[in-house]
């Protein structure tokens, strides 16, 4: 039997705001533990939670980013369960009225574009962390209270495939909105995933199970791809799937059991009388809207149209915030469009890859990038040097212009000092000279050799190459 | 209305966490059916039109706080109020269910 | 001498020419304490060297007659005080000595610089309405010891009524200030809901608390009120209000004044002694130029349930930060995280808490919510709309705060009318928001008081001050004081 996999993703995001959502404790990572809190994050009794305008913003901005409908009347519940991590035995979270509900992004994959379908973004609560040490754990509560929005997705998806392009693009669009790094590695973006199996045609839902602790996108598509072939045998041979929560073992690269749903799973959401709801006016709306930067697909648009980029490079330095915003401030200072744009997709990248590190991690400026661009383009350096200087510059961040000057860089290219040179190889290499006076042109090209080295590679090539025919036919 | 068992009430219990001896459950099943059936009372009359109020006041929209970060209590001062506690952290016994 | 028959501004005039100190005015507190706190066991902690020393070191810096300063005041113990140990009267609190901070009321009666004497018993979590669920003792009633103060604030009314303090804090839910206030014989105020903001109260209820002036007159509870209202920024449901200086409002002008009774309560349940006071009363508002009008009320018949529902599913998670990690006790008796939670809360709650979470919990579950919580919310709705129609003609509303005066202490006999007529007197108030005093308005034939009830629009304390203070300057019930510890005069 042929199957059809329907899969729904739900992501929450860390807003990178000052202070936690509920309480005016710092809001941020790594810190001593138990030391960004408040008697509101540890639940003390009596304690109120007032929420943070600008967690609100951001998760408006976020919202409108991702083509949502904000809500004009939103309003916070509580959700009941008991576990340490959560002090008041409930998250307040959202549930009948959302921030944000009817959006859709949209990704590539095989080079067709795709719509899928956002049902929901909500603003709620993070947990403490728990961590386990032989016959006790411990509990941090630093993280109680920290900001999260919720990005559920319609189950609009179809393959791990696109499961990997929706959150690429997704992480993408919340990045250029700037209301969170989404740091998969530091949790300020993570994602559960519910994978469910069709017979080709069928309209109706299979059941579907729920993957967990999946920690990076890869992992994501790999355990789906699992899932999706697991679900696929137990379903061939005549079986049926559990409603289940499993996760991923990235070693074992399988899917793993961890709970059988029941209909203990109550969390008896209802309106917090603490928190009353908050009333989204035009004005407000539009102040946030005015707010959101030219996102990834406008950007991506405008490289082509008015930038004259082609298609794969404007879609290579879009698909990163940091990439782009660098691309653009290298072009701001004066580089050429496409020469950045070959560096960055370049040789910067490359040394991003090789050295796992972030753009904002280098040493590199974009003015640096754009002054070495420069001197290249003018003249002062021959492409051999440039990856000299390139070195220099992304290992240090040193100046091109101040290294190419105090290393004695700068190309030859004054005609009679070229000359000089040219005769003095000319003169001491007469059997190539007479090699290529018969006909054999590689001999050229092994007297450009000995002028560049003559010249410590600072001789300008097309001009060597001139003056050493110049020469040779005088002779 | 149906009425509650001490098995429903233990349930009830386990998931909000807390223990109840079974003379407990079985006091408290007939205890919270009788309530039950008084609040049945609710049913007689038709609320389809009528929209719940689900706050105390609902007339003052947008109360809401500025994001200025501030620390209000140290590490020790609320570790000092807990039971347990080992390296900045609280501790409670292993989970286990 | 004690702290009877002095108003707040007779004691500010003593102190302030010099007939007294601030420390003797302290003291006065602590010897009538040693007289009568056996008997009534009002207190679950005093603090007497804390007290001592802030009147020394008020009388030190020259007393200033300005906010409420030297004077006497006992807060309820589901408030948080920074300084005194907060127990809510329940086991799980009982090692809950420094709670880190300070409710909102509590740090504006520090500022207004009243000396805080202790913290007064009440029901376990305020779930009660005898005082008899605290864990820790059962409070008297001073008119009478055998019988109960009311509840949950009984602790708050019968200090002040045995004039340990001169005035104290209360919290009302479902009529936990005015039922207290009416079976000790003291006044209590239920104000609008966010007129006082509820940053520190421990909730049981949060859509319906309130915290609220106990005391022995009108005036006294005017002052104390326009010390402790304010929108606060730590509190989301607290309003701004124009805040009316309540004391100039005390003109005893009632002249056109439009008085409604619902003939809901005055029904079944109601003593024939309580009702009759309360025709006295009209009849005397009569007298003194208000108009009086039977009016219906009829949803107000389904108060209880609909209080019951509600009151139970919030506070069933008011309640669950209680675990034993942060706070509170933790049970000795378990080796996992589940049974520490859950012999911690079995062993440190009482059986009315237990009682009233387990129903929360199943009434908020995802097959009961419509049926009982959402329909109670609904309800809300309808009594809150009710109350809208009545005050679009009359000013106020009034009826008696009690149906009875105060059961005797173990009482579990009581007649099921009088038990739902006590609701329907007092809930509806909560849950519609609104403001409510209750003044003494008479006593049993065995020397128990009960109170009147004076029901407003929101934000009309101003109006229900005036109304009451009328009452009490035109009656002489607040002048008659318990028999107790000897002379009481």
């Amino acid at each position: 039997m042929n199957f059809e996999t329907v899969i729904g993703l739900e992501v929450h995001v860390e807003l990178k705001t000052n202070s936690k959502v509920f309480s005016s404790s710092p809001n941020g990572f790594g810190a001593e533990p138990n030391s960004n809190i408040s008697v509101i994050d540890l639940g003390y009794p009596g304690t109120l939670p007032v929420v943070n305008e600008e967690a609100v913003n951001f998760a408006m901005k976020a919202a409108m980013a991702l083509n949502c409908d904000v809500a004009t009347d939103t309003m916070f519940d509580r959700k009941s369960y008991y576990y340490p991590d959560n002090p008041t035995a409930y998250q307040i979270s959202q549930d009948e009225k959302p921030i944000g509900e009817n959006g859709w992004i949209e990704i590539e994959v095989d080079g067709e574009t795709k719509r899928i379908g956002i049902t929901r973004l909500h603003l709620e609560e993070d947990a403490g962390k728990l961590s386990h040490e032989g016959d006790s754990s411990l509990v941090d509560y630093n993280r109680q209270g920290s900001p999260l929005i919720e990005i559920v997705s319609e189950p609009d998806i179809r393959s791990p495939e696109e499961a990997y392009a929706y959150l690429d693009k997704l992480k993408n669009i919340i990045q250029y909105t700037g209301v969170s790094d989404c740091r998969m590695e530091e949790g300020s973006l993570r994602c559960d995933a519910n994978i469910s199996l069709r017979p080709v045609g069928q309209e109706a839902f299979g059941t579907k199970t729920e993957l967990k602790n999946l920690n990076s996108f890869a992992f994501i598509r790999d355990g789906l791809e699992y899932e999706e072939k697991r679900q696929a045998k137990v379903l061939s041979s005549g079986g049926e799937i559990d409603q289940e929560t499993r996760r991923y073992d990235e070693r074992a690269k399988k899917t793993i059991l961890m709970r059988v749903k029941d209909d203990a799973d109550d969390y008896r959401l209802f309106p917090d009388p603490d928190l009353i709801p908050l009333h989204i006016d035009d004005a407000w709306k539009e102040r946030i809207q005015a707010e959101i930067p030219e996102l990834p697909d406008a950007r991506k648009q405008r490289y082509i149209e008015s930038l004259d980029l082609p298609a794969y490079d404007a879609e290579v330095l879009t698909s990163s915030k940091a990439l782009s915003d660098f691309f653009e401030e290298t072009i701001a200072e004066g580089a050429d469009t496409k020469q950045a744009s070959n560096w960055l997709m370049g040789d910067v990248s490359a040394y991003m890859n090789k050295h796992l590190k972030e753009l904002d991690e280098l040493a590199i400026t974009s003015e640096g990038l754009a002054k070495m661009i420069k001197l290249i383009e003018d003249g002062t350096i021959s492409s051999k040097i440039a990856k000299r200087v390139f070195a220099e510059l992304i290992e240090k961040g040193t100046d091109p212009e101040a290294y190419v000057k105090e290393q004695g860089l700068v190309q030859i290219s004054d005609e009679g000092q070229l000359k000089e040179v040219v005769s003095q190889v000319l003169s001491e290499n007469e059997q190539s000279v007479i090699d290529f006076k018969e006909g054999k042109d590689r001999a050229l090209g092994f007297l450009v050799g000995q002028v560049m080295k003559a010249t410590k590679g600072q001789a300008n090539p097309p001009m060597v190459n001139k003056i050493l025919k110049e020469e040779i036919e005088k002779l | 209305m149906t009425r509650l068992s001490s098995e429903q009430i233990k349930k009830i219990a386990d998931a909000i966490r807390v223990a109840v001896t079974d003379e407990e459950a079985e006091k408290y099943a007939a205890e919270l059916s009788e309530q039950l059936k008084v609040a049945g009372e609710l049913q007689d009359l038709n609320t389809d039109e009528v929209e719940p109020t689900t706050h105390g006041n609902m007339a003052f929209h947008n109360v809401m706080r500025k994001d200025e970060p501030k620390h209000t209590i140290t590490q020790e001062e609320a570790l000092n109020n807990a039971p347990e506690h080992e390296d900045g952290h609280f501790k409670v016994p292993a989970i286990m269910e | 001498m004690s702290l009877f028959g002095y108003t707040i501004k007779e004691l500010e005039e003593k102190l302030h020419k010099k007939e007294m100190s601030v420390s003797e005015l302290v003291d006065m507190s602590f010897d009538r304490i040693n007289e009568v706190e056996d008997d009534v066991q009002a207190f679950i902690t005093i603090d007497e060297e804390h007290a001592k020393s802030q009147a020394k070191q008020i009388d030190e810096a020259g007393y200033k007659k300005e906010g409420l300063t030297g004077l006497p005041v006992g807060i309820k113990d589901n408030i948080v005080t920074k300084d005194f140990r907060t127990t809510c009267a329940s086991k799980i609190l009982e090692n809950f000595d420094s709670p880190l901070y300070d409710a909102t009321v509590v740090q504006k009666l520090n500022d207004a610089n009243a000396v805080t004497i202790g913290k007064l018993n009440l029901d376990e979590f305020a779930m009660g309405s005898t005082t008899e669920t605290s864990a820790y003792k059962v409070t008297r009633n001073p008119w009478n010891l055998d019988h109960v103060p009311g509840g949950s604030s009984g602790g708050s009314a019968a200090a002040v009524a045995a004039g340990e303090v001169l005035f104290s804090l209360g919290t009302d839910t479902g009529g936990s200030i005015r039922q207290p206030a009416s079976f000790c014989g003291i006044v209590g105020m239920k104000p609008t809901y966010g007129l006082v903001s509820r940053y520190g109260l421990v909730a049981m209820a949060p859509s319906l608390d309130q915290i609220g002036p106990m005391t022995q007159t009108v005036e006294d509870n005017a002052r104390v009120l326009e010390a402790i209202v304010g929108q606060d920024k730590q509190d989301a449901t607290s309003i701004a209000a124009d805040i009316e200086s309540y004391t100039k409002s005390l003109t005893e002008d009632v002249k056109g004044l439009r008085i409604a009774v619902p003939e809901e309560y005055l029904g079944a349940g109601v003593s024939e002694e309580v009702r009759e006071s309360v025709m006295n009363a009209l009849k005397m508002f009569e007298l003194l130029g208000a108009t009086v009008d039977k009016v219906s009320l009829p949803h107000s018949t389904y108060a209880a349930s609909t209080y019951k529902m509600i009151s139970s599913a919030e506070g069933s998670t008011a309640l669950g930060r209680f675990d034993g990690i942060r706070f509170g006790v933790r049970s000795e008796n378990a080796d996992n995280m589940i049974d520490m939670m859950k012999n911690s809360r079995g062993e440190g709650f009482g059986e009315e808490v237990k009682r009233r979470i387990l129903l929360g919990t199943h009434v908020l579950s995802s097959s009961n919510y419509e049926t009982y919580f959402e329909k109670a919310q609904k309800l809300r709705t309808l009594i809150s709309k009710e109350f809208e129609t009545i005050f679009s003609t009359y000013d106020v509303v009034i009826g008696p705060t009690t149906p009875t005066t105060a059961f005797k202490i173990g009482d579990d006999s009581i007649d099921p009318l009088v038990k739902k007529m006590s609701d329907i007197l007092v809930a509806p108030v909560n849950l519609a928001g609104l403001p409510s005093i209750s003044v003494p308005c008479g006593f049993s034939e065995e020397g128990l008081p009960f109170g009147l009830q004076i029901i407003g629009n929101h934000l009309t304390e101003g109006t229900l001050y005036r109304v009451a203070h009328a009452y009490e300057r035109a009656t002489n019930h607040h002048k008659k004081r318990p028999m107790l510890g000897g002379a009481n005069e």
